[in-house]
């Protein structure tokens, strides 16, 4: 076991890959010498070179569109995109392109491409820099949607992302890159639970917290916080929003019958609206409350010295918490 | 033969002049319409070696892929085939590059390069897949290494550039060619394409075909410039040659080719030809287009022009065009029979190679719909009736 950094450890995870695998190319702006600006491919080209960690001209639809050819040619690219609002230049090659061209092809070609996303908001940066754009590729079928909240998922999960045939969107909740965690770096990936799993954190029979990526750690908090208040809070984290790994929510749904989820992204039309109507088709007879979003609204991203009256924080969602209880919350009194 | 990255061989085009559906003397031709053979100081070297037997071998394959045009057409019109991109008129420029391929090299199409993909060997059958609405490919790829059609204009640009970093990568000496048309050039995925190409010399094959129209749009509502002079600032060297002259085709391809081979980075060749027929069989190009000038283009007809070269040199016997002809006829009926014959795709197909590995979501709405058809008693049964309303 090792102390890294959440960067540092997508660094060890990459490097193991690259290290593993022949084919394992990485693409991006400004990783190789720099390091990519959150440091996370840091040393990469210097031990590996400019063939397998290349310095891209500034143009997504390109790094995305090459990396399809790449994977065609046999190898796995692993992409980064530099930040979550970068991504819509490469948004039809990934949409149109990378999700479908083992459909398109009868399953004759494959796109083992991995597409990192540092994403999610609360670090003060100017708009286009915080987004969490997930609902958009997990409406799209053939591509994976996965998210790590923690230093030793996120080395095993790209290296699992990266051995995985099918194309998968890893979203880095960026606001967390420099919290640390144990890591054991000697843990084979395969014989990890597979990304597409979800994750119980807590054992709680009052409430379902689900969250993923930044806000696991705000729903770890708020779970604290609540026992404090002698409720007790069961948090899943979903790790895989493509597919949603739904039997451990339906299992602690209907054994607390109330469940609340957040996220930062918008919420008409996302994560949290899919989650409520599958939790809802499965689970209707065991629910005791209606389920409840605490969300990021539906604006775009905010200027930053008021982002956090948009991202979801341990009491917004406590708020939550209480709205699934019935107990007094800030929307008492109102109906519908 | 010049490597100069930010000027043209052989063609020389004054920078910037000359409206880019024009064509003029300005383009490297060997075979003039009238069928007559023009030597070129440098391009006669690039074609050395073309026998009279293998220009007699082009003179088949053009008029075979025009016969497969032709009865896909009729095909379309019979209801056998939803949609068809004709490529009447075209023959040359696809011929001429195709045959120039090796079979190592990659090819990443629109969906209008069927003469290549003939070229490239493909299965007739496979060729109708897409237009009879059975598959969203038709092909394994990697079989006749060549991907399936691309509708997404100038997407596969990027594909192309990205198969030939990998060949880079892997040291071999194949080539990525992509091809694309006038209408392609204003998208950002082609320019990006050029860019990164140019950026890391990868070994590709920009084969622009100018046939002057996106659907209904003149290739100058695309570009103030000639095509060929967009690639030099990207810093790639260009060529512009007659399209409808399968030698000069074929004399640029190799010569892009073989740049690419030896490690000297992309070219960009724009064939100047014509979209003889509509854009598909559901275009009607009399709203938008003169009837003058699809006659001034019957003029210049890659097929009359060849076949004017063979009788210049004796070589367009009676022999060699019945033996076209019956070869043309047998390709045609092969087609049809493999289109009529198409096995129908099952309603559980749909979920198909999706994904290559197991997905949770999916299985479960494909358990659930084969549920929904299981209740009908008869699944083909039930799919047909919802089909038919």
């Amino acid at each position: 076991m090792t102390q890294l950094t959440f960067a540092r450890a997508i660094n060890a995870g990459l490097r193991k890959s690259l290290e593993n695998d022949s084919k394992v190319v990485l693409l991006g702006e400004d990783i190789g010498a720099l390091g990519g600006v959150f440091r996370v491919t840091d040393g990469l080209q210097k031990d590996f070179g400019t063939h397998r960690v290349v310095d891209t001209p500034l143009a997504e639809s390109a790094i995305v569109g090459t990396a399809v050819g790449l994977a065609y040619r046999g190898y796995r690219p692993v992409v980064e995109i530099q930040f979550d609002g970068f991504i819509y230049p490469a948004f039809d090659q990934i949409v149109s392109q990378v999700a479908k061209l083992h459909y398109r092809t009868g399953g004759a070609v494959r796109m083992p491409i991995t597409i990192r996303v540092p994403f999610g908001g609360g670090i003060g940066s100017p708009e286009h820099h915080s987004e969490s754009p997930e609902a958009y590729f997990t409406h799209t079928s053939g591509l994976r949607v996965v998210t790590v909240a923690n230093p030793q998922d996120a080395y095993t999960v790209i290296q699992q992302a990266i051995a995985c045939d099918d194309p998968v969107l890893y979203f880095e909740p960026k606001r967390r890159y420099h919290d640390k965690g144990e890591v054991d770096e000697s843990a084979d990936p395969a014989s990890a639970p597979p990304m597409d799993k979800a994750r119980v954190l807590t054992d709680g029979n009052d409430v379902t917290l689900v969250a993923y990526g930044p806000l696991v750690k705000t729903a770890l908090d708020a779970a604290s916080a609540a026992a404090d208040e002698g409720i007790s809070i069961e948090v899943i984290d979903l790790r895989s929003l493509a597919p949603v790994d739904y039997e451990p929510v339906v299992a602690s749904v209907r054994k607390t019958g109330r469940l609340v989820i957040t996220h930062e992204a918008a919420q008409s039309g996302g994560l949290g609206a899919e989650v409520a109507a599958s939790i809802t088709e499965r689970c209707f007879y065991h629910l005791e409350a209606a389920p409840v979003r605490v969300t990021g609204f539906d604006i775009p991203y905010p200027y930053s010295k008021l982002e956090m009256h948009h991202l979801p924080g341990l009491d917004r969602i406590l708020d939550g918490v209480d709205r699934a209880l019935g107990r007094p919350n800030s929307l008492s009194g109102l109906e519908g | 033969m010049s490597t100069d990255q930010t000027g043209h061989d052989g063609a020389n085009t004054p920078q910037g002049a000359g409206n880019p559906g024009e064509t003029g003397p300005e383009f490297l031709q060997l075979v003039t319409p009238a069928g007559e053979r023009i030597s070129h100081p440098e391009f006669d070297f690039w074609v050395r070696d073309v026998t009279d037997d293998q220009l007699c071998s082009l003179f088949e394959d053009m008029t075979v892929i025009r016969r497969i045009d032709v009865e896909a057409t009729a095909l379309q019109r019979q209801g056998e085939l939803a949609l068809w991109p004709p490529l009447l008129g075209q023959e040359a420029a696809q011929i001429g590059s195709g045959r120039s391929l090796r079979a190592d090299d990659f090819v990443f199409s629109s969906y209008r390069e069927n003469g290549v993909a003939y070229c490239r060997g493909v299965d007739l059958t496979d060729l109708l897949r897409v237009w009879r609405g059975n598959a969203s490919g038709g092909w394994d790829p990697y079989s006749i290494n060549m991907a399936t059609p691309q509708i997404i204009i100038g997407a596969q640009t990027l594909h192309a550039t990205g198969y030939a970093m990998g060949i880079q990568n892997d040291g071999a000496d194949a080539v990525a060619v992509t091809y694309f048309g006038d209408g392609a050039t204003s998208e950002g995925d082609v320019n990006e394409a050029m860019v990164f190409a140019a950026s890391f010399q990868a070994p590709v094959v920009f084969f622009c075909t100018n046939n002057h129209w996106a659907i209904s749009e003149p290739v100058r509502l695309q570009s103030h410039i000639q095509l060929a002079d967009r690639a030099s600032g990207f810093g790639i060297p260009s060529l512009r040659v007659d399209g409808n002259d399968v030698l000069a085709v074929m004399a640029a391809t190799r010569l892009a080719l073989d740049r690419a081979r030896r490690g000297g980075g992309p070219t960009f060749i724009e064939a100047v030809s014509y979209r003889m027929g509509p854009h598909t069989t559901a275009d009607d190009p009399t709203r938008y287009r003169d009837a003058n000038e699809l006659e001034d283009w019957a003029a210049k007809d890659p097929i009359s022009r060849l076949a004017g070269l063979l009788e210049r040199k004796g070589l367009l016997t009676a022999e060699l065009q019945q033996q076209v002809k019956d070869k043309a006829d047998t390709v045609a009926s092969q087609m049809r029979r493999g289109c009529t014959t198409m096995p129908e795709p099952q309603a559980m197909d749909i979920f198909k190679h999706v994904y290559s590995t197991p997905n949770s979501w999916l299985e479960r709405q494909q358990d659930h719909y084969a549920r929904y058809l299981a209740s009908f008693g008869d699944p083909a049964g039930a799919v047909s009736e919802e089909g038919a309303r």
